[in-house]
């Protein structure tokens, strides 16, 4: 059932609507009462969750019967960022995502957030699904902030990801969505992976197997389910290395993502198209696996070219 | 007068980005001026720019007194300005959400690194700063509640209004924040515009600024004192909302009186040309902000109005 959660007139002969599909089970008499809500697209630019979204529905109706609870999908948080490639709130330059908890009385974009939050919260887990941005791709990964860890770790461990990285509080990060609901005891797991603008059906396939995992754990799914992989746990902020480009060039990466490194090893150069020269080469500091790498080529000094992840943890 | 680079990063096609600043005087670190951190404050660096002139004629007439120093830095983000684009060039973050800087960081918390070095270590910090919404303000100073904020201080830029307002959890990344932890005296101070330029508000801010050196004994500098500031606390303004979207026809703009009531603008519908709302004045006031773009949303507070004391 397709629900509109927030509408606002926009300026000229258009209203902006927020929308969610409610999918439960056809009788109403096998609902355990739980309930997961599946997030996506606060930046506009960030695609991989539609595919989750479309993927997710088509198999629950495939089996419709092994239904036990609601599942609630919101695929376009902002919309006409979405419409119009633009990660924030077009017309406002506003990152969505530092919006939360919102404000019912407020300005348009701080009614929508109020509505949308009031919305997702009460569910039993919620999913908010990020592909990081046009400059990273990222491998499969859900992060938590640290004070959440306790609580959010174990459901996240049974999503069927690559890594769960724990990062450090700060204050900036207490007006995002995530926060917000995990502060209003509403676990919410932000999901990052694959890169902006493009959508990685494989990803895609391994979190729409793990989001079945993790509503059969719920009782909300009666259907088979993947046993999940065991996921690459980081807490330590010493675990991960950034790599910043010490030039402004084009980056050319010489490595895949996902790959482990030795100490050493060249990752890829930043090259000088008019010179014909290259400027700086990129070469691992340690021993570990790229979980993060630069795709959007043209890198300034400073732009992240990558993250890598210590051995030790890995193994 | 002396010109300097104070940051610098080459770039692949473009010229290098460079962020100058010009010294007057010599001494202790006593003031620095900052203007535009994002691409659209244009006025921010022209109050700048006209404050360069007015003190480089001071220095030459003698008027900077001994063992000050003072730094105007008229733009932090040229490249911005060049391609006019608000924020940072190719990732649309923004400089004053990066402070203090990290200097191993991304490009644009290094560049708030590399200025943040330069000019922590003053005693008065001053920024030209903008809103985040699109709109045209009295001139005012701008202080946040930090338990840093010396009000007594405010006063001496004689500044119509010194408005203060509680932090939000960005706040922690501005420059001005950070400045003050970095214990900087620091004020940001709105004139009237962002994207066009205000010469009355410039003249105003010009004179402020020089006011504030002349009583901190760093100019000599004789100008009329402005104004005797009233302080507002920004959760007291009233702010006058929309209700509908449309276009947006001003009645009333900023500076100007008015009375509980009276209309301060009008919201057309696009299509049939009929007012769909009348905003009105809840009370006798003073426009303190108001809205300057042809259409609004719903929802938005295009006036915010400072309540006469009975
Ligand atoms: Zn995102």
């Amino acid at each position: 059932m397709i629900e509109t959660i927030a509408s606002v007139g926009l300026p000229v002969g258009e209203v902006l609507e927020i929308k969610k599909n409610r999918v439960q089970p056809d009788s109403g008499s096998n609902k355990n009462g739980k309930r997961i809500s599946i997030v996506t697209g606060i930046h506009g630019d960030e695609l991989e969750g539609q595919y989750v979204c479309y993927e997710l529905i088509r198999r629950i109706n495939e089996q419709r019967d092994k239904l036990t609870g609601i599942v609630d999908i919101y695929p376009a948080m902002n919309p006409l960022g979405i419409d119009s490639i633009t990660r924030g709130i077009p017309a406002f330059d506003l990152d969505m995502n530092r919006l939360f908890p919102g404000n019912e009385d407020g300005d348009m974009t701080e009614y929508l957030a109020a509505k949308i939050i009031n919305d997702v919260e009460g569910s039993d887990v919620v999913i908010d699904i990020h592909a990081s941005n046009i400059y990273l791709t990222e491998i499969p990964q859900i992060r938590i902030n640290e004070l959440h860890k306790e609580w959010l770790v174990p459901m996240a461990e049974k999503t069927n990801i690559d890594f769960i990285w724990v990062h450090g509080a700060s204050t900036v990060l207490e007006s995002t969505f995530a926060y917000s609901l995990n502060s209003r005891n509403t676990p919410t797991l932000v999901v990052e992976m694959g890169v902006g603008m493009r959508i990685t059906k494989e990803y895609g396939n391994q979190l729409v197997d793990g989001i079945f995992n993790l509503m059969r754990e719920m009782g909300i799914w009666q259907g088979q389910t993947i046993s999940p992989r065991k996921p690459v746990i980081s807490d330590n902020p010493d675990d991960v290395v950034y790599l910043n480009a010490s030039k402004s060039g084009v980056f050319v990466p010489k490595v895949k993502h996902w790959e482990k490194l030795k100490k050493g090893e060249c990752i890829g150069n930043i090259i000088n198209p008019l010179e014909g020269s290259v400027l700086d080469e990129i070469i691992s500091p340690i021993d570990g696996i790229l979980f993060t790498i630069r795709e959007y080529p043209i890198v300034s000094e400073g732009s992240l070219i990558g993250r890598l992840l210590r051995e030790e943890v890995v193994r | 007068m002396q010109k300097k680079v104070i940051y610098e990063i080459k770039s692949l096609y473009r010229d290098d980005f460079q962020v100058m600043g010009y010294e007057f005087g010599s001494g202790e670190n006593s003031v620095c001026i900052v203007g535009n951190t994002r691409g659209n404050e244009i006025q921010q660096i022209y109050v700048c720019s006209q404050l360069v002139k007015r003190l480089k004629a001071m220095e030459e007439e003698g008027k900077i007194s001994e063992g000050h120093k003072i730094l105007v830095i008229p733009s932090i983000n040229p490249y911005s300005v060049n391609i006019q684009k608000r924020f940072w060039t190719t990732d649309n973050t923004d400089i004053n959400r990066m402070f203090p800087g990290y200097h191993l960081g991304e490009t644009t918390q290094r560049i708030a690194a590399g200025v943040f070095e330069e000019i922590k270590d003053y005693r008065y910090g001053m920024q030209f700063t903008s809103f985040y919404m699109p709109g045209k303000f009295t001139p005012h100073v701008r202080m946040m509640k930090t338990g840093f904020e010396d009000i007594e201080l405010a006063k001496k830029f004689g500044m119509p209004y010194i408005i203060l307002r509680n932090t939000r959890p960005y706040d922690t990344t501005t420059l001005n924040y950070n400045w003050q932890i970095w214990e900087t005296n620091a004020f940001s101070i709105y004139t009237t515009s962002t994207n066009s330029i205000d010469t009355a508000s410039e003249k105003m801010a010009i004179r402020s600024v020089l006011t504030f050196m002349n009583k901190e004994g760093i100019v000599e500098y004789q100008g009329h004192d402005g104004y005797i500031s009233s302080v507002v606390d920004d959760r007291d303004m009233i702010s006058v909302r929309t209700k509908m979207s449309g276009i947006f026809e001003e009645i009333v703009g900023v500076g100007d009186e008015v009375e509980k009531g009276q209309p301060l603008a009008n919201i057309i519908n696009p299509y049939e040309g009929e007012i769909v709302e009348t905003l009105e004045a809840p009370a006798d006031s003073i426009v303190f902000f108001a809205h300057d773009e042809p259409i609004t949303y719903a929802n938005t507070a295009v006036y915010k109005l400072i309540v006469k004391k009975a």
